[in-house]
């Protein structure tokens, strides 16, 4: 280990380190945040969630969006797969169909950063706990 | 890239009962399913719900699991990281509706708490430096020695309003600045974590899951006091504690963060350990400074204090576990932020190790200020099986009882003292009906007789002469002028008593006598104890409508006092009976009735 020498070297230190934290500080206050549910059931992992869900973690990271990425069960929309919930805080859940790696971008350059709404929102009709 | 991490708890509680096997039954699962790029699983310390542990928290979506087998590993694993379904048979249910709660933000125990002290708690990997980094760890003390003058750094502790957790709630930054006062070739700062009151575990949960935060605030003691040197003084009953602080210690010299010229600076500190054998007396401070230097625990009269004349004659600090870890972050959110919370007198957050007849038994950090019914109904999810609450004791062997004329006064370190109790370490015990208030007495003075270090005589035959009476009363043989002796003794103890140990170890009577004289009355003159704690006090009787007659109890009674023939209603012969109870036990018709 190399010694840290220096005030500044131990706030380098601390960015270089920070992603490690960052989920666990995120949770920490999920009601402030974008929260993000992907359904990750059979039928969504089959149609592709899982590569949805890459995309949405690593452009959340990259462009630092105050948000966070959460997998749910299926949502019953197994003929829309993938399907994406967005709640932003103090709004209700909007459900978004048919997501693919383009869609999830546009979803949080265009609803998430900029309020503009997207095609194939689903109404809203099931509970989760 | 990790999009969810599994937290497990590698407290003490949560160990024992194979944390360590879950978090490798995880790994495995994890890789089989291809997912270990996907989820990351961490060891962190205590969450404070070890009774109900071991625990599993995943995040971000918070879900708690608790009493995880390792056997559920696979099924977390394969529904909920896979699949992104909650487990429900792990979820915590709440105790009144029986409804699973699906994330920690939902429960009612975590709702009302503030967490500083143990902020980094349940958090981060307590054996890995780098989570304490990235969660800011050791930027108050670049700060503070890059940045401030000693005299600067007092001045800001000192308006935080920070007052010592180790029971007495003396003010942190006047204790420094009188420490720095006094010049020396040498001087110590000393972390008290011997933590000997029976029920409290707060201090070892934050050696044990943020060491780092305690040496951190160790060397920024060292700074403005003018000590190189820190000693942490800590019980060998504490090994993952002392496995927990070793690693950090060194892993802080390996970044330069310990050891000479810290950060370039001309600051210089190090650190070590110091084994304590637990007596609870050596918790005392100069009995704790005379241990360390090798001598017998035994407290010595002050003045002389330590901030004088401590650690081998040297001006030394002594603060506790909880204080430290109070230090950093009081730095980094500045003195006004601290100030804020709490009452007039008593600012910030106090840990409390909540046991008893309560729901949610665990490790609670509140805000001052908060009331005990907030703590009761709301964080310990009310008194166990729907029973009626009765009274709580805090400050362990020094404190006292508060009742239900309590519930809503304001939880402070003046308004504990107000009500005849005291904040003490924290150890807070939710008692409900069944609990006889005398035994409770008694059971505090047994802790103190055995613990006094017999230096000085009221402590030492004082309170064996309390002790005795008490007996004497829980046997159905005291006398209304016992009582009288009681109160008499307790208050020359509580005058003449050389240290904290004995001016203090009458509070628990004095308090029951006050709050629950009925009931020391009831066992004097009725010679009756209601909660049915006192065996000698009871009578056990057989009720023949409910006996079979099956002979059970009369083979199991040790004195032959039970008679009866086989399939008739039996019968107990109150002169012979010596109450044992074991008739009542044995019974498997509930048909023997204790009064
Ligand atoms: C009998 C007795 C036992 C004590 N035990 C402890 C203890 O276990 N831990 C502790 O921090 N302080 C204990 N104290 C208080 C210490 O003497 C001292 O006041 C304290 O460590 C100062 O730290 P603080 O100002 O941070 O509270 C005890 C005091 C007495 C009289
Ligand atoms: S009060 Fe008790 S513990 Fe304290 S010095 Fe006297 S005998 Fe020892
Ligand atoms: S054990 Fe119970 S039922 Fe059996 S003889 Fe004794 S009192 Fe009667
Ligand atoms: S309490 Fe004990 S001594 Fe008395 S009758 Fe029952 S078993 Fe016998
Ligand atoms: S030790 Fe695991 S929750 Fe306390």
């Amino acid at each position: 280990m190399t010694k840290i020498k220096s005030l500044d070297e131990l706030r380098k230190r601390k960015e270089q380190l920070e992603h490690r934290m960052e989920i666990r500080d995120k949770s920490d206050h999920p009601e402030s945040l974008v929260q993000i549910k992907v359904a990750m059931a059979t039928c969504g992992i089959a149609s592709g969630a899982r590569t949805v869900m890459n995309a949405l973690v690593e452009k959340i990271k990259k462009e630092k969006v105050p948000a966070i990425v959460t997998q749910t069960g299926c949502m019953g929309y197994c003929y829309a797969e993938p399907t994406v919930e967005v709640k932003k805080p103090g709004q209700d859940p909007i459900v978004f169909s048919y997501v693919d790696v383009k869609k999830a971008e546009e979803i949080i350059d265009k609803y998430i950063l900029n309020n503009e709404l997207l095609d194939g929102i689903l109404p809203a009709n099931y509970q989760t706990i | 890239m990790y999009k969810m991490q599994l937290l497990v708890c590698g407290g003490t509680g949560c160990r024992a009962s194979a944390s360590a096997k879950i978090v490798e039954k995880l790994n495995e699962s994890l890789k089989a399913h291809g997912l270990d790029e996907d989820a990351q699983v961490v060891t962190t310390g205590c969450f404070g719900f070890c009774e109900k542990g071991p625990i599993v928290k995943v995040i971000p979506d918070n879900t708690f699991y608790t009493e995880v087998q390792p056997e559920d590993a696979e099924e977390i694993v394969a529904e909920h990281i896979l699949k992104g379904r909650k487990v429900g048979r792990l979820l915590y249910e709440n105790p009144e509706t029986q409804e699973h709660v699906s994330d920690s933000k939902h429960m009612g125990f975590y709702q009302k708490q503030m967490r500083i002290a143990l902020k980094n708690c349940g958090v981060i990997d307590p054996e890995n430096i780098d989570e304490y980094i990235a969660r800011d760890g050791y930027s108050a003390l670049a700060q503070v020695i890059s940045d401030l003058t000693p005299q600067q750094a007092i001045d800001l502790l000192k308006q935080s309003g920070l007052r010592g957790r180790g029971g007495a709630g003396f003010p942190t930054g006047l204790k420094w600045e009188i420490t720095s006062k006094f010049t020396s070739d040498q001087k110590y700062v000393v972390c008290n974590a011997d933590e000997g009151d029976p029920g409290a575990f707060m201090d070892r949960s934050i050696l044990e899951g943020d060491p780092n935060a305690v040496i951190e605030a160790m060397a920024i003691c060292g700074y403005c006091i003018g000590a190189n040197k820190g000693l942490i003084y800590i019980r060998a009953e504490y090994p993952l504690a002392i496995r927990r602080l070793r690693i950090a210690i060194q892993q802080a010299r390996d970044y330069g963060l310990l050891g000479d010229n810290i950060l370039g600076t001309d600051f210089s500190f190090d650190m070590e350990l110091r084994y304590g054998a637990g007596a609870f007396v050596c918790g005392e401070e100069t009995a704790l400074i005379a241990s360390m230097e090798g001598n017998r625990g035994e407290p010595r009269v002050k003045p002389p204090f330590p901030a004088e004349d401590g650690y081998l004659h040297k001006p030394t600090v002594v603060n506790n576990v909880e204080t430290f870890a109070n230090v950093p972050v009081i730095f980094l959110k500045g003195p006004e932020w601290f100030s804020s919370i709490g009452t007039e007198k008593s600012k910030g957050t106090k840990v409390f190790a909540l046991a008893g007849k309560i729901n949610n038994v665990g490790l609670i950090e509140v805000p001052m200020g908060i009331t005990l019914r907030e703590i009761i109904y709301e964080i310990g999810g009310g008194i166990k099986n729907g029973k009626k609450f009765k009274a709580v004791q805090t400050g362990g062997p020094s404190g006292g009882c508060l009742t239900e004329k309590h519930l809503d006064t304001p939880i402070d370190f003046d308004s504990l003292v107000a009500a005849g109790s005291m904040m003490g370490s924290g150890g807070m015990i939710v008692m409900d009906e069944d609990d006889c208030m005398v035994s409770i007495a008694k059971f505090y003075l047994e802790f103190i007789v055995e613990e006094s270090c017999g230096k000085c005589t009221p402590c030492r035959v004082g309170n064996k002469r309390m002790l005795e009476i008490l007996e004497k009363i829980c046997k159905g043989k005291g006398s209304m002028e016992d009582l009288d002796h009681l109160r008499n003794f307790a208050n020359v103890i509580k005058d003449t008593a050389l240290c904290g140990l004995g001016q203090t170890s009458p509070n628990p009577v004095l308090s029951t006598l006050d709050n629950f004289y009925d009931e020391y009355l009831a066992h004097v003159k009725d010679k009756k104890c209601y909660a049915k704690k006192c065996k000698d006090l009871a009578t056990y009787t057989i009720i023949p409508e409910v006996c079979t007659g099956c002979t059970v109890c009369a083979k199991n009674c040790p004195v032959e006092a039970i008679t009866g023939e086989r399939r008739q209603p039996h019968f107990i012969n109150q002169d012979k009976c010596i109450r044992c109870g074991v008739c009542y036990t044995k019974c498997k018709f509930n048909a023997i009735l204790v009064q």
